[in-house]
């Protein structure tokens, strides 16, 4: 056990399956002299050399549509998109092609591939580096959508997702990469996907968050218990396939429900989110569900984006409601 | 102030063109031979009755799927001979073919069975599953989607240590397309053995090659790429199967990629759905009947004393009967189950998708 950062999680989840599995191989832009622009690569290509830490052309489509024919080859690709908006350029390969792979070929093919990316801002990054596009992706069946927020789960995350027979789009928190700090396992730890964490635990109303706005959430939470309400924080960790579940029981016990999304209101995953408590507790719930969002308007430039994202302040407005309702 | 001298004045003149080795031929389009055949009369005989396999398949589909009993489909009238003579280079124990959708007739030759050839064109989804043994992927409907694809699967062949080549094929609007571009770039960069085969067949559904590109030629392309273009008569099977061929070599011996374009043309419709006579000049069409790369191969087969015309009509005869056994065998094949699609979305999909195959499964059953 050690005390590691976010992005340090990553690294050494990647040293530790690349000497694990030899059909591991990491790609991207930058991942392999420079060790990526967060490091999160760094030292691999020292040990593992030019064959399976590779510097691939600035493709973001190749990227992805290569990292296919990896894995037909039997290698396990894990591809690093330098920033989550910059994947838009490899849309129909990460999308119509990757996710379909198994599918489309009737299970002649599947496509053991990771694609990590930075997700979400506050780091007063320039104009699509920030944002939170989960939502284009939890809608392409036969991909899998990993949102942790802790480096234990990072980690144990990430070690599952490369081994996942069937593609994972790892969404890594930018804004904790280097703040959130926390105990990770050594050695082989794997957290199952598809299963959600209680992050605190309390019984007046679920607040239910991925990635960085579990911070934002549980900083709420604290605020939330100095008024006298107690507040239980649903970590997602997994956002496709979703822990309906896991859902259901934290609302059964406490009737109400807020939930936190980085991206924009409209058509968010909070949206899939509030459709599912419904439909698995809805005689549970005392109150209407609640989202905290960022407005439906494009990710700001850096002196704005204080405002646009959903802080402590505007979750702890929402949990108040929830408990007037 | 004094004014920077210059050495030359800037010249743009010439920058738009490459220095590209001529078409390659070996049959005019009456199958007069121009240059030593390059495989053996057995083989080339074998060439041609893959090439009538795929002209009588997709005759018999365009007109079942007028019927009402197929799907829309895209058949590849007139370019038998780019696909059938790429598919001859390829050694089918090693290597890879990498299709589009209009490339049948060399897919039959690398080994697909035709009656999976039948069931695509019925949407069962069980001709997307290609056989274990084969080493093909998928048919592929977005435009050159399959290309990054290939070279990751080329590369990673080289990364192995595999001796595999792979053939990519795709046609004249592909080019336009960023997956062909990004594709080429990398393959470029990591010279993985790939053989990228555009079929050059003058159309994409109406758009004509003067409005996909302002290059004098598609294999020009490679040259941005730091890899070999070359151009081929696609309708002269000994052509590009000899331009392929020493692209599988350059390929296997380690020197990389090589952009080949068969040119060729569509001599029947885009699709099924398409009207090519609402954007076709009649005389451009009657022209390419007379460069019909079956006319040209049977003509040469019958100079040469390959066969006889009782021989042909003996093939004509023996292709008609494997059509209607294959086309029987795909009727029979059962009709996939609704539960079907739960069963490859992924390996473990997760308790929603479990939950919602019990409930369709039921009602799949009725």
């Amino acid at each position: 056990m050690a005390e590691l950062t976010v992005v340090e999680a990553v690294n050494q989840a990647l040293a530790f399956e690349m000497a694990r599995d030899e059909r591991v191989v990491v790609l991207g832009e930058d991942v392999g002299l420079s060790g990526g622009v967060f490091r999160a690569t760094d030292g691999l290509f020292a040990r593992y050399g030019e064959s399976r830490v590779i510097d691939t052309p600035l493709a973001e489509g190749v990227i992805a549509g290569a990292s296919i024919g990896l894995a037909m080859a039997g290698w396990v690709p894990v591809a690093e998109i330098q920033f989550l908006g910059f994947v838009h350029n490899g849309f129909n390969q990460v999308v119509d092609q990757l996710a379909r792979v198994r599918y489309r070929s009737a299970g002649r093919f599947s496509a053991q591939v990771t694609i990590r990316a930075p997700y979400g801002g506050g780091v007063r990054a320039p104009e699509l580096h920030s944002d939170a596009f989960e939502a284009h992706f939890t809608h392409a069946p036969g991909l899998k959508v990993v949102a942790p927020s802790v480096p234990a789960d990072v980690k144990g995350l990430l070690l599952a997702s490369i081994r996942d027979p069937d593609p994972v789009l790892f969404l890594e928190p930018l804004r904790g990469y280097r703040q959130v700090k926390g105990e990770v396992p050594d050695g082989d730890y794997v957290v199952e996907l598809g299963k959600a964490r209680v992050a605190r635990e309390g019984s007046d109303v679920t607040v239910v968050a991925w990635s960085a706005a579990i911070q934002v959430a549980l900083q709420a939470a604290d605020d939330a218990q100095a008024q006298g309400i107690s507040v239980e924080v649903v970590d997602l960790r997994t956002l496709v396939p979703l822990d309906v579940a896991a859902l259901a029981a934290s609302v059964s016990k406490t009737g109400r429900a807020v939930v936190v999304q980085e991206a924009p209101l409209t058509s968010g995953f909070a949206a899939e989110v509030v459709a599912s408590i419904q439909e698995e507790a809805f005689f549970s719930l005392q109150a209407p569900i609640r989202r905290v969002a960022a407005p439906d308007v494009p990710y700001p430039v850096q002196m704005l984006e204080e405002h646009y994202l959903p802080n402590a302040e505007r979750v702890l407005e929402a949990i108040v409601a929830a408990t007037r309702d | 102030m004094k004014k920077a001298a210059r050495a030359a004045p800037v010249n743009l003149d010439g920058v738009r063109s490459a220095a590209m080795p001529p078409l390659v031929r070996y049959l005019d389009q009456d199958g007069e031979l121009l240059e030593e055949q390059p495989m053996s009369d057995e083989l080339a005989l074998e060439g041609y009755r893959v090439m009538l396999r795929g002209r009588r398949f997709d005759e018999r589909c365009v007109s079942l799927q007028r019927q009402g009993r197929m799907v829309t489909l895209a058949p590849g009238i007139g370019q038998e001979a780019a696909t059938v003579g790429a598919a001859m280079a390829l050694d089918p124990k090693t290597d890879w073919f990498v299709p589009q959708y209009r490339e049948l007739a060399g897919q039959l030759w690398h080994g697909y069975p035709l009656k999976l050839a039948f069931l695509w064109h019925v949407g069962h989804p069980i001709a997307f599953q290609v056989p274990a043994e084969l080493k093909m992927l998928p048919f592929q409907a977005a435009i050159a989607g399959q290309l990054p694809q290939a070279v990751g699967l080329a590369w990673g062949l080289k990364l192995k240590g595999d001796p595999g080549v792979v053939l990519a094929v795709f046609g004249d609007g592909g080019t336009s397309q960023g997956d062909f571009h990004e594709a080429a770039n990398l393959a470029g960069v990591t010279r993985a053995p790939v053989v990228l085969l555009c079929q050059n067949n003058g159309w994409a559904i109406s758009t004509a090659i003067a409005q996909q590109t302002a290059a004098e030629t598609l294999a020009q392309k490679a040259v941005g790429y730091g890899f070999p273009g070359i151009q081929c008569d696609g309708n002269d099977l000994f052509a590009v199967y000899a331009t392929v061929r020493a692209a599988v070599e350059r390929a296997r011996s380690g020197d990389g990629p090589t952009l080949v374009e068969a040119v060729t043309y569509r001599l029947g419709l885009h699709t099924t759905a398409d009207d090519p006579t609402r954007y076709e000049p009649r005389e451009m069409h009657e022209t390419w009947i007379d460069r019909d790369p079956l006319r040209r191969m049977h003509l040469h087969l019958l100079a040469r004393g390959v066969v006889d015309s009782a021989g042909l009509e003996r093939m004509e005869e023996e292709v008609k009967e494997e059509l209607r056994v294959a086309w029987d065998e795909a009727q029979r094949e059962p009709a996939p189950d609704p539960a079907y699609y739960f069963g490859h979305v992924a390996d473990s999909p997760g308790a929603r998708v479990d939950g919602q195959l019990r409930r369709y499964g039921r009602e799949g059953r009725g």
